[in-house]
């Protein structure tokens, strides 16, 4: 077993071996432009990249002709919104969304409010979930997009996107998700759930970084976009630039490799979870899950250790790549926006770990981090003067505070 | 973020961890920072009241690695100081020591605050009786 120990699998993924090998040959002798259409170069390229696009097509339940190849999630989500934005301006103004949405999402809404858009960020329930029900009472006349997020990359909790879809569908009103976290983890299928826009991205799905994609769908309803990237017409015009062809053949493998292994390595994943979060739970008192106990991505735990700063914590667990939603690192002080947005309170916030088990995780790492873990968060506790208060008996919300 | 030897060193190996009784005369105690914002401090000393010495000093903290180094170390600091010594630490003292980078400079002020807290609730002990006396 090698240290530190990868459970940071919400954050980024080790590209699969089998993805770097398909890759390889297109950096080298198949250096081909795929829109360079006089001779074999470009054909072979062309080709790898059409390829590329079933193969990821076919993971979503969708066809390739609905497949725009860009940098990643964070234009996927930028394309989508923008790009419906603009393209539906004569028809409505308003878009709905919610408050755990990742930034990729959220901080395009708010460009476009500062242009005259009007954008309702719907509050989300303990678990992290938007209903249908609050997405039809949010809606007027003049909405024209729906964007929630398919499952959140902190608290991993997944939210009812089959129902939302349906809502959209029968109000007519398009409907976007980021499913960054979801695809290649849990079944995402389009039609059966009424997508019109989808983000995902390779890198969280053991592809390489800097390739996602865009699913845009084609007919019931044709979604246009108005591209945000000008110039040679690639990507049926809603996204120019030469393609980054190794990376799309990498996306298209991963894709493949996740479309064929999902099931037999959800349940691995859901079992390394499992025992993790058992192993930890069952000898750390006051420790709390945040997200949804149950309804949630089968490699992702999010947990709150009471009394323990969660940075002050991964100093002593250092052998565990992990991730907190203390901000004690940036100069804000603020805890993480999603937890606060779940109600959790910012004491518990700033106590919280994200574990993200992956495809390359083993029991043996499960079971040193959960040792690891517990004998840290006991050692940091009896360090803890919130700890000491809490056994005396004292009341943690009754004291008056030094804020500073 | 890379942490100094010397932070990890006094997280690894945290100097006088623990509590006096808060109720002792010659203790003084202080508490600062809040949950909510990510960081606690609890430091203690233990004065001895005919030289004004501080004989011994202990802390808790909640909070990031800086935070409970600074505190570790203003603990070290603390002892064998008279309490005039002690009111002169400054947090920069211990921005040096540690090598805090700038995102952790607060946590050296919570330490400076802590001690300065700590001194305070001692020096208000020791003046209650003493106004009992010139009451009567």
């Amino acid at each position: 077993m090698k240290l530190p120990i990868y459970l940071d699998n919400n954050s980024t993924t080790r590209t699969d071996p089998r993805v770097v090998e398909a890759i390889l040959p297109w950096f080298t002798e198949k250096f081909g432009n795929a829109a360079s259409r006089n001779h074999p170069f470009g054909w072979e390229a062309e080709e790898a990249v059409e390829k590329a696009r079933e193969q990821v097509a076919a993971l979503i339940g969708a066809s390739g002709r609905e497949i725009i190849f860009t940098s990643g999630a964070t234009e996927s989500n930028n394309l989508a919104i923008k790009g419906v934005a603009a393209m539906y301006k004569k028809k409505g103004n308003h878009i709905i969304t919610a408050a755990i949405e990742h930034k990729a999402v959220l901080d395009p809404c708010k460009r476009l409010e500062k242009e005259g858009y009007s954008v309702t960020v719907l509050p989300v329930d303990k678990f992290g979930r938007v209903t249908a029900e609050q997405i039809r009472e949010a809606i007027t006349d003049k909405t024209i997009l729906v964007s929630i997020m398919f499952a959140n990359n902190e608290i991993g909790t997944i939210n009812p996107i089959a129902e939302i879809g349906k809502l959209c569908k029968e109000k007519g009103i398009l409907f976007h998700t980021d499913a960054v976290q979801a695809v290649g983890k849990i079944p995402v299928d389009v039609e059966a759930m009424g997508i019109d826009l989808l983000s995902m991205t390779a890198h969280k799905m053991y592809g390489p970084k800097g390739i996602g994609a865009l699913y845009v769908r084609k007919k019931d309803p044709r979604v246009r976009l108005e591209p945000m990237i000008d110039g040679g017409g690639h990507e049926r015009g809603m996204r120019s630039g030469t393609l980054p062809v190794p990376l799309i053949v990498g996306h298209g493998e991963a894709c493949e490799i996740a479309r064929l292994e999902m099931a037999e390595e959800s349940k691995k994943t859901f079992a390394l979870r499992e025992s993790l979060r058992k192993q930890i739970m069952d000898n750390l008192p006051e420790t709390f899950i945040n997200g949804h106990p149950e309804n949630r991505l089968p490699g992702n735990i999010n947990l709150s250790f009471a009394y323990v700063e969660g940075e002050g914590l991964m100093m002593g667990i250092k052998d565990l790549a992990v991730s907190s939603g203390s901000a004690c690192t940036s100069a804000s002080l603020e805890p993480s926006y999603v937890l606060r947005a779940l109600g959790v309170g910012d004491e518990l916030a700033h106590s919280s770990i994200r574990f993200g088990l992956g495809r390359f995780n083993t029991q043996e790492e499960v079971d040193y981090a959960a040792k690891l873990v517990v004998s840290e968060v006991s050692r940091l506790r009896e360090m803890s003067p919130l700890y000491e208060m809490a056994l005396a008996g004292i009341d943690l919300k009754s004291v008056q505070w030094a804020h500073h | 973020m890379p942490y100094s030897d010397a932070i990890l060193e006094h997280y690894n190996n945290p100097r006088n961890v623990g509590s006096f009784s808060q109720t002792e005369l010659n203790v003084g105690t202080g508490l600062v920072g809040a949950p909510e914002c990510g960081d606690v401090m609890k430091l203690q000393i233990l004065v001895n009241p005919f030289t004004g010495v501080i004989e011994d000093a202990k802390f808790k903290t909640f909070g990031c690695g800086s935070a409970i180094a600074s505190s570790s170390l203003a603990t070290e600091w603390l002892k064998g100081k008279t309490i005039d010594e002690a009111m002169a630490i400054r947090n920069t003292q211990i921005v040096e020591e540690l090598a805090l980078p700038p995102v952790k400079v607060h946590c050296s002020v919570l330490a400076e605050d802590a001690i300065k807290a700590a001194i305070l609730n001692y020096q208000e002990k020791q003046a209650v009786p003493a106004e009992l006396v010139a009451a009567h």
